[in-house]
C-alpha cells in the first residue's frame, strides 16, 4: 500500500505537514492572470517558482502556460531584485508583447523586502512602459494564507489598477469568479446570457486554459476579460462575488473605489448554491428567470428523484478549496448524503463557521478542519477510524482511494490523472446534474463490482 | 530572423549555416519564458527516488506541493519517497525564524516514519532567514542516530544543475559510512537513473545476466544502506551525465573508484554500456555473456522495429529536453526508426556537450541553449518538424502546433531504455506521429487560410 504508513491513531503534530491539501500563493496569482487577455504573469522571484507554477498548471489544464520570471540569482538575494524586474519588464514588452504584466511577488522576493510599486513607478520614468501597456502587481507571498488567497489577490489587483468609474452607471452586473474551472465560467456566461442579463465576467480563464486545437500557437489566446472590459467593471451597478475565500476582498476593494454594490456568495455549485445565484442575477439585473432555466432546474430535481435512495446516508470525505467545498458540502446535503470529514488546508476562519452552521444539525459527528494541521493526512486517519463511501477531491486522493478502496470522484486543483475537469462545467443547474451522475457512476460502480454476486442487479 | 532572438544569437545554431558553437549554461535572461528550472528542483528530482529516506522540504509549503510525486521514479519496496513532507514555514517563522520548526517536525517525522535517513532540503527563504539548517540536522542525527542530511539547495544559487551538484555532495556524505553488505568482485553502481517506469529493472536484468552485481543504484529505486556501502564497488557506471558527474568524480578522488559514462537508449549506446563494463572487468566469461545478450536481444528487436522504421522514414523530430546526453542518444535512436532530428535543445547542456550535438547532427538542424515557447513553436513551424520530445511543458504546444509528442521526461508512461526500451520509443513515436487526429487539425487549418 503506499500510504502504509497511515495509523488510525491520531498523534498529535505540532509542526510537521504531510501531504498537503493545498500549495503556496503566487500560482493562484498566475491562474487568476491568465484571465485577463493579452497577459504575462510574471513571477518575482528565482526561476524555479515559475517552472514548477508553470508545470502544475500545465498539467492540470493540459494547456501551454506563458509566464516570465526575474530569474533571482544570488546577488539579487543580496542586493535585492529591482534590478531583475527593470531588466525583466524591458525584455518582456521587447519579446513577448503582452498587453498587460502581471507581477506577483514570491517568498524570496517578500522577505528581501523588494517594493513593486516603487520599481514599477522606476520603469514607467525610465520609459520601459510602452504607450497603452500596463504593468499591475500584487504582494503574494508563499508563507501566507495559501494559492486561494494569490487568486484573491491577483483578483484584487485588477479592481485596483483598472477599475475606473465615470459618472454614468451603466445596467451591467460583475461576476467575479473564484477559483473554478474554464468550463465552469463558460457556464455562468451561458446563463447570463439566457437570461439576458449585462455582465462582465472576470477573470474569464476560458478561451485561455481551454483553448482549441487549430495547427497555429498563440501565446496569448482568444479568451479572457478584456482590459477594456475591466476598466468598465467601475460602471456596473453590482457586483456578484462567487466565493468569499477568493473575490470579498476584490468586492470590497471595488465598492471603495467605485461605489459598486456587491454580494458575495458561494459559488454556485449545487442547487440552493444555484437558487441563490439566480435569484441575484434575476433581482439585480432585474430580468425574470426565464423558463428554459427553471426547466434546467426541474431535470436537475427530477434526476435527484429518480436517485436519491442511492445517495441516503452515504458518509463521504472531502479535501480542496474553501469556496468550493461549501457549497459542495451544501448540496451533499441536499442528495440526502452524510459528509463527514472535510479538510482544506486554506487558513481562514469563514470555513470553520459555515461548516459548523450547516453540519450541527444534520451530521453531528462531523469533522472539519482548515489551515494549519489540516492535512490529507489527518484526513487519511480519520477515514482509518471509520470509513466512507465516497472520497472527493484532486488526484492526491488516488492513493487513500485506492488503499482503502473507496470510490473517488476527483474535483479540484490540481486533478493530473483524468481529463473532464475542463470539460463539464460543475456550477449551476446542468454542472449539478453532472455532479449527480458523476457521483452515482463511482458510487454504482464499486457497488457492482463488489457486492456479492448474486446481489448483482441490472435494472438500478 | 525574428527580434527576439538577436539576444540570443550565441545561443542558437543552424548546422551548415551557423560557424560558432553554441554558448550553452549562461544564465537566463530576467523577463525570459525560460523553461528552465531551480536548484532546489534539482537537488529535489535527483534524491527524491530514494525510497526509504524522508524528504523534508523545509520552506513553505509550494516547494513541497509542486514536488511531490511527480516523477514516477518506482519502488521495489518502501514507499516513503511518494509522500509530501513540509514545514509548512509560515509569516511568523519568517520573522523569528524557523529552526525550532524544523527540529520539531523532524523529530516528528522520523518518530513517526522510522526511517533509514532523513534529507532536509533548504529552500530560498531558509537562505534568506539564516536558519541554521546543518547544525539542526546534525543535533536530530544524533537523538536519533539515523543520518540527516542537509541539502543546501536555496533556490536562487544557480540553476536546476547547481542542484544536481548539491544533491552529489548530500549523497556523497552518506557514502563509506556502512560496510556491512557482501559485495562481488564484480559489481558496479548505476549513477544516474532513477528508475522511471522501471528502467532501472531493465538494467538490472541485464548486467544480472552478465554476472555483475549492481550494489547501489543512485538513485533509482534507492535504498540508504546500498548507498552507504557504494564505496565498495569495484566500478561508476554513470547516466544522466548532467546530474551525477560530480559524485562520479568525487568517489573517483576520494575512494578511487574509475567510473565510465553511457547512455542506455537506443541499441548502440545500449550495447556499448554493457560491453564497457564487460571490458573494464578484463573476463572474457563476461564479454561473452555481454554478446550473447545483445544478440539474443536483437534477433527479437531488429525485426520487431522494422515496420516501425518503414513508416517513420522521413519525418522529422524536435528535440528540447534537460541534458545534453539524454539529446545525443535521442538523435541516434531516432535515425534508427529512420528519423531526422530537426530542432535539438537543451535546458542545461554546455558548450562542449552542443559541440558533440553538432558533429552528430544532419545538416540543417537547429541547435538551441535555453530556449522557451515562443522559439520553439516558431522553429518547428520553419522545420515542418512532425514530432516533438520534451517535458510537461512542451506537451500542448506540440498539440496545439498539431504535431505528435514523446515524454522523455518525468511523465514518460512506458520504459524506454534498453532494449525493450527502444521497441516501446518506437512504437510511442508511432502512435503519436500517425493518430488520426492531426489530419482534422491541418485539414481545418487548411481551410481557414
Amino acid at each position: 500500500m503506499l500510504l502504509r504508513h497511515t495509523t488510525a491513531k491520531e498523534v498529535d503534530r505540532k509542526a510537521l505537514t504531510v501531504n498537503p491539501a493545498k500549495t503556496c500563493q503566487p500560482v493562484g496569482a498566475m491562474y487568476a492572470a491568465l484571465g485577463l487577455h493579452g497577459c504575462l504573469p510574471h513571477s518575482h522571484g528565482s526561476q524555479g517558482c515559475c517552472a514548477y507554477h508553470r508545470s502544475a498548471l500545465t498539467r492540470h489544464f493540459k494547456e501551454p502556460v506563458v509566464a516570465s520570471t526575474s530569474s533571482f540569482s544570488e546577488g539579487s538575494s543580496v542586493f535585492g531584485g529591482s534590478a531583475n524586474l527593470l531588466t525583466a519588464i524591458e525584455t518582456i514588452f521587447t519579446v513577448y508583447e503582452p498587453d498587460v504584466i502581471a507581477v506577483h511577488t514570491t517568498c524570496l522576493s517578500e522577505t528581501i523586502g523588494d517594493d513593486l510599486n516603487q520599481i514599477v513607478s522606476k520603469a514607467k520614468e525610465d520609459g520601459k512602459i510602452p504607450d497603452g501597456k500596463r504593468v499591475i502587481y500584487c504582494n503574494t507571498p508563499s508563507y501566507v494564507g495559501s494559492h486561494i488567497t494569490g487568486y484573491s489577490n491577483q483578483v484584487a489587483a485588477f479592481i485596483k489598477f483598472f477599475s475606473t468609474s465615470t459618472p454614468k452607471k451603466r445596467n451591467v452586473i460583475n461576476l467575479i469568479a473564484g477559483w473554478m474551472e474554464p468550463s465552469d465560467m463558460r457556464e455562468l456566461k451561458r446563463i447570463a446570457k439566457v437570461m439576458e442579463t449585462r455582465t462582465i465576467l472576470f477573470p474569464d480563464m476560458s478561451g485561455v486554459m481551454d483553448s482549441p486545437l487549430t495547427g497555429k500557437y498563440d501565446i496569448y489566446p482568444k479568451g479572457g476579460t478584456t482590459v477594456d472590459e475591466m476598466i468598465a467593471t467601475g460602471d456596473s451597478k453590482f457586483s456578484i462575488g462567487m466565493g468569499t475565500y477568493c473575490t470579498q476582498d476584490a468586492c470590497i476593494k471595488l465598492e471603495n473605489k467605485c461605489k459598486v454594490k456587491f454580494e458575495v456568495m458561494e459559488i454556485p455549485i449545487g442547487l440552493k448554491a444555484t437558487d441563490r445565484f439566480i435569484m441575484s442575477l434575476s433581482r439585480h439585473g432585474n430580468v425574470p428567470v426565464p423558463d428554459s432555466i427553471t426547466d434546467e432546474r426541474g431535470r436537475l430535481l427530477d434526476l435527484i428523484a429518480d436517485n436519491s435512495k442511492y445517495f441516503y446516508d452515504k458518509r463521504v470525505a472531502l479535501f480542496g478549496d474553501p469556496d468550493t467545498l461549501i457549497p459542495l458540502v451544501e448540496f451533499l446535503l441536499t442528495l440526502d448524503m452524510k459528509p463527514v470529514y472535510i479538510v482544506t488546508g486554506t487558513p481562514g476562519k469563514h470555513f470553520d463557521e459555515a461548516m459548523t452552521e450547516m453540519l450541527k444539525e444534520r451530521v453531528p459527528e462531523a469533522k472539519f478542519r482548515s489551515g494549519e494541521g489540516a492535512d490529507m493526512f489527518r484526513l487519511h486517519q480519520w477515514i482509518k477510524q471509520e470509513s466512507v463511501d465516497l472520497l472527493i477531491g484532486n488526484s492526491y486522493g488516488k492513493y487513500i482511494a485506492r488503499d482503502e478502496n473507496i470510490p473517488f470522484v476527483r474535483f479540484g486543483f490540481p486533478v493530473v490523472d483524468r481529463p473532464g475537469s475542463n470539460s463539464f462545467p460543475h456550477v449551476g443547474y446542468v454542472g449539478a446534474i453532472n455532479w449527480v451522475t458523476k457521483l452515482l457512476d463511482v458510487i454504482l460502480d464499486h457497488q457492482d463490482r463488489t457486492c456479492a454476486e448474486e446481489k448483482v442487479e441490472l435494472v438500478m | 530572423m525574428l527580434e527576439y532572438l538577436q539576444d540570443r544569437e550565441k545561443q542558437i545554431v543552424t548546422k551548415g549555416k551557423d560557424a560558432h558553437d553554441v554558448e550553452g549554461g549562461k544564465p537566463s535572461l530576467s523577463g525570459s519564458v525560460s523553461q528552465r528550472a531551480c536548484v532546489f528542483c534539482g537537488s529535489r528530482v535527483v534524491l527524491y527516488p530514494i525510497a526509504d529516506a524522508v524528504h523534508l522540504v523545509h520552506g513553505p509549503i509550494g516547494c513541497a506541493s509542486y514536488t511531490w510525486d511527480i516523477r514516477g521514479a518506482l519502488s521495489s519496496g518502501p514507499e516513503l519517497h511518494r509522500s509530501s513532507f513540509s514545514t509548512d514555514l509560515r509569516e511568523k517563522h519568517v520573522v523569528f525564524g524557523g529552526e525550532t520548526q524544523l527540529y520539531q517536525s523532524l523529530v516528528e517525522l522520523i518518530d513517526k516514519y522510522q526511517p533509514k535517513a532523513a534529507f532536509v532540503y533548504s529552500t530560498c527563504i531558509v537562505g534568506v532567514i539564516g536558519d541554521d539548517v546543518q547544525s539542526v540536522c546534525k543535533q536530530v542525527a544524533k537523538e536519533k542516530n539515523i543520518p540527516v542530511i542537509p541539502v543546501m539547495s536555496e533556490g536562487f544559487q544557480g540553476s536546476k544543475k547547481d542542484g544536481y551538484k548539491i544533491a552529489c555532495d548530500a549523497l556523497a556524505t552518506l557514502i563509506g559510512t556502512d560496510e556491512s553488505l557482501d559485495v562481488s568482485p564484480m559489481s558496479i553502481n548505476i549513477l544516474g537513473d532513477f528508475n522511471l517506469a522501471g528502467e532501472l529493472w531493465i538494467l538490472e536484468a541485464y548486467y544480472k545476466k552478465m554476472g555483475i552485481q549492481i550494489l547501489a543504484p543512485i538513485t533509482g529505486d534507492g535504498r540508504v544502506k546500498n548507498i552507504q556501502n557504494a564505496h565498495r564497488a569495484a566500478l561508476n557506471v554513470v547516466q544522466c551525465s548532467g546530474s551525477m558527474m560530480h559524485l562520479a568524480m568525487y568517489m573517483k578522488e576520494t575512494y578511487g573508484i574509475p567510473f565510465i559514462k553511457v547512455s542506455y537508449f537506443g541499441i548502440e549506446d545500449m550495447s556499448d554500456a554493457l560491453y564497457e563494463v564487460a571490458k573494464f572487468f578484463k573476463d572474457e566469461a563476461v564479454m561473452d555473456k555481454a554478446r550473447e545478450l545483445v544478440k539474443d536481444q536483437l534477433k527479437n528487436l531488429l525485426p520487431a522495429l522494422e515496420p516501425y522504421k518503414t513508416a517513420l522514414t522521413g519525418k522529422k523530430a524536435a528535440i528540447y529536453v534537460g541534458g545534453a546526453f539524454k539529446a545525443i542518444s535521442l538523435v541516434k535512436a531516432l535515425r534508427l526508426i529512420g528519423m531526422k532530428t530537426v530542432i535539438v535543445g537543451t535546458q542545461t547542456g554546455n558548450t562542449d556537450d552542443y559541440r558533440l550535438l553538432k558533429t552528430i547532427c544532419d545538416d540543417g538542424c537547429i541547435l538551441v541553449d535555453d530556449s522557451n515557447p515562443i522559439e520553439l513553436s516558431e522553429f518547428v513551424k520553419q522545420t515542418g518538424a512532425d514530432l516533438f520530445i520534451g517535458g510537461v511543458k512542451e506537451r500542448p504546444i506540440a498539440y496545439k502546433l498539431g504535431i505528435g509528442f514523446c515524454d522523455h521526461n518525468h511523465e514518460r508512461k512506458m520504459a524506454l531504455a534498453g532494449y525493450e526500451g527502444m521497441l516501446n520509443f518506437a512504437k510511442e513515436v508511432y502512435e503519436t506521429v500517425s493518430s488520426p487526429v492531426w489530419q482534422f487539425v491541418h485539414r481545418t487549418s487548411s481551410e481557414k487560410n
